[in-house]
């Protein structure tokens, strides 16, 4: 099949590139003390926290920007963002929502009226547009449980012992340059706390949105999950589309205690830019989560469609005893897309297991580089992982790069890793032609299947989506 | 002589810059079978990928008309839809496509474009494994990836499964029978068998006598060198079976 029509099959226009025409609160370009302070002092914080975002700005003075991911882009200068925008109106209610960003939420399938229900599932949404936290939804209901799901603002404010007693305790202020950018300017972000013992009834779930021009968005998630607790948490993001590269840092961190589990799903559709990568976000994100409880298990899952740079490595430190960690990723690059993502499993207790199941999707001239480390500590008896790395590329401009580490220090850790490297070929989608399905449905039946043990992971809405998602990229087909 | 279902005027394709196919004529009738015997690389494989429209396939000179039209720039899935179904010698695997998602949205294609209903999950299923006993294959092999890891002899089932949901007007089964143990050939035969009806038509490509005493064709044709140098009745295998295709001589 011709080049051409394959190209077009997998680059899809972007649908969510719409602006909000939104009054915006912002304040200049540039990063200083007193910007922190400024952020700090909108968001009604306490003393300490000031305090803290300042510690993390010093730290990140004396950092630099780290550049051995596989990616190339042009440097950032940190001085011409602005690290604070918000819609002019605060919300107390829905009511006070501005219709507008009530209309954007609802063009991205996302109600925030509690009656109107994702596929018929209550799904409680935390809705955050640049530097705020606009909406969260069914706060009431998950109260009755002692389930705590708010922005972060609100938790600094509201339950400062939790958040002085778990923020920055698996994601160091100066973990990383883009980690420290984070804890000295992040703006909002969720936070959520599951009692002991308490199954969350419902899916959490975080809508990111980049609307104001030349802003960073700086969110920061922490999840604690109690002992024998249970919570399943999706982030889905977008932004319009832009000429300029917008920077996105983020940092999540999750704490599984004894028994505990907690699942996170990802769908990433930041806009791409164009084919030359002009305009995409740029996406430096720390995820980590701390199996900190014996038999707990955090499970991350991964659908990555946008953004012109994705750098992430969602990892899991596998402390607690007989504790679980996984990582399903489906990562897709076409135009110029560059993405550099991974996993790290750190195992310290007896028995940890973990599986890494990556699979990288590249078309037209994007570059999908798979990074993985799998740490086997000293103490870690009889622990186990299990990596499975596929690549699938569509045209032969792309390029698919894989980058599996192991460092073990226990000789009895079990570590498998298998990777392959494949394209559609031509033989498969004539076969499927053959019976009567048309080329767009057959590419997409193809990375759909290939996608497969992914998906599988997702609630059964977010597989939805995110299959649509993929559609949506594959779209503009043949014909 | 019957209606002729397709009319292959004068065929000339190329594949990978050679041209293979050199002036090939042939006429498949309504209700009949026609099988298409010849030497390894004569052909005959190009011969039904230009049939349905494979993307290697060059079409240098002639005419391929089928139900009254010229098909040569068809798309494959058109063809497809029109009743044309390849039985392929060498079925691809697709990892990670159900069997029966991918055999579903196959048949609920053609429902489509002859305007009547889908068939729901649980209608199609019954049919399905209907037909996976029948033919001897294993449940099991409704809900595994397309082809992936199956046994040569499972692949060539599955093809015949797919021709008797797709009930397709013209069928070509190219080397159905190869690789396939005696009960695996008496299944796919039967299965074959049950397909006739009087209006469609069999293009069987095989080396061996066997799968044609229990389909028995109507015609024997011999490709060679990229033409169909002789044509006959059943009588003509014996023939070939006894001289080779040396002895046979362009008519
Ligand atoms: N994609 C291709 N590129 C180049 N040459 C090809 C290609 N496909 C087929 N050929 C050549 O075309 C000729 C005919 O091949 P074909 O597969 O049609 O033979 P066949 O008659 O089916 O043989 P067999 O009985 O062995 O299946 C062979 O010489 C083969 O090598
Ligand atoms: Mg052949």
């Amino acid at each position: 099949m011709a080049q051409e029509e394959l190209d077009k099959a997998v680059s899809g226009e972007y649908a969510l590139g719409f602006e909000i025409d939104i009054e915006e609160d912002k304040v200049p370009p540039g990063l200083n003390e007193e910007v922190i302070r400024f952020i700090s002092k909108k968001k009604e914080e306490p003393e300490w926290m000031t305090e803290l975002r300042l510690k993390a700005y010093h730290k990140w003075l004396e950092m630099e920007e780290p550049h051995w991911g596989h990616l190339e882009y042009e440097p950032i200068d940190y001085q011409s963002i602005s690290y604070y925008a918000a819609p002019k109106k605060g919300p107390e209610s829905l009511d006070e929502v501005d219709p507008k960003i009530l209309e954007a939420y609802n063009k991205l399938g996302i109600p925030l009226e509690e009656q109107k229900q994702l596929a018929g599932v209550k799904v409680a949404v935390d809705a955050v547009v640049d530097s705020v936290s606009v909406k969260t939804t069914y706060q009431e209901e998950l109260k009755q449980h002692g389930i705590i799901f708010c922005s972060i603002s609100e938790a600094i404010r509201d339950y400062p012992e939790l958040v002085k007693k778990y923020m920055f305790s698996v994601v160091p202020m100066n973990d990383n340059y883009f980690a420290a950018l984070n804890s000295a300017v992040f703006t909002d972000g969720t936070f959520v706390y599951i009692p002991k013992g308490v199954r969350c009834p419902m899916e959490l779930s975080t809508y990111f949105r980049i609307n104001a021009l030349n802003t960073g968005q700086f969110e920061r998630t922490l999840i604690v999950a109690d002992e024998g607790s249970y919570v399943s948490y999706n982030e889905g993001c977008s932004a319009p589309m832009r000429d300029e590269n917008q920077l996105h840092a983020a940092v999540v961190e999750l704490i599984a205690m004894k028994d505990a589990e907690i699942k996170y799903s990802t769908i990433q559709n930041w806009y791409p830019g164009d084919e030359e990568g002009k305009g995409g976000i740029y996406n430096f994100v720390t995820k980590r989560g701390l199996c900190e409880g014996e038999n707990s298990k955090i499970s991350w899952t991964q659908v990555e469609t946008g953004s012109a740079i994705t750098w992430k490595y969602p990892s899991c430190v596998l402390k607690g005893d007989n504790s679980v960690g996984e990582f399903y990723s489906v990562a897709v690059t076409t135009l110029a897309q560059q993405a550099d993502t991974g996993t790290k499993m750190i195992h310290l207790g007896k028995n940890t297991s973990s599986t890494i199941i990556s699979k990288g999707i590249s078309a037209m001239k994007g570059q999908n580089t798979y990074r993985g480390l799998v740490k086997i500590g000293a103490n870690a008896e009889g622990a186990r992982n299990y990596s499975e790395c596929d690549s699938l590329l569509i045209g032969d401009q792309c390029g698919a790069h894989t980058f599996p580490y192991l460092e073990s220090k226990d000789a009895h850790g079990q570590v498998e890793h298998e990777a392959t490297t494949t394209k559609i070929s031509d033989e498969q989608l004539f076969y499927l032609r053959q019976r009567g399905i048309t080329e767009e449905d057959a590419v997409s039946m193809i990375v759909h299947g290939f996608c497969k043990e992914v998906f599988s992971q997702l609630p059964m809405e977010y597989a939805v989506e995110a299959k649509a998602l993929l559609n949506l990229t594959l779209e503009g087909s043949v014909g | 002589m019957s209606r002729v279902v397709m009319d292959i005027d004068n065929l000339h394709a190329r594949i990978g810059g050679k041209e293979i196919l050199k002036g090939l004529n042939l006429q498949l009738e309504e209700g009949k079978v026609h099988a298409i015997m010849g030497p390894n690389g004569a052909g005959k494989s190009t011969l039904s990928k230009a049939i349905t429209g494979h993307y290697d396939i060059e079409v240098l000179d002639g005419e391929i008309r089928y139900k009254g039209q010229n098909i040569v720039d068809w798309e494959p899935e058109d063809r497809a839809l029109e009743g044309i179904f390849l039985s392929f010698q060498n079925p691809v695997e697709v990892p990670g496509v159900n069997n029966a998602y991918f055999l579903r949205t196959a048949v609920n294609a053609k429902r489509k474009h002859q305007g009547l209903p889908e068939l729901n999950a649980a209608e199609f299923l019954r049919e399905m494994k209907k037909l996976v006993q029948e033919l001897g294959m294993k449940p099991e092999m409704i809900s595994r990836s397309l082809n992936e890891g199956f046994s040569g002899g499972e692949k060539k089932r599955n093809e015949i499964l797919q021709m008797m949901m797709l009930q397709p007007d013209v069928i070509i089964l190219d080397e159905i029978d190869s690789g396939l143990d005696i009960d695996a050939l008496r299944a796919v035969s039967e299965g074959i068998n049950k397909m006739k009806d009087g209006k469609r038509s069999f293009l069987v490509i095989t080396h061996y006598s066997r799968i044609l005493d229990y389909i028995e064709p109507d015609y024997i044709h011999v490709l060679k060198d990229g033409k169909i140098i002789k044509t006959a009745g059943p009588e003509l295998v014996a023939e070939l079976e006894e001289k080779g295709y040396g002895a046979i001589e362009e008519a």
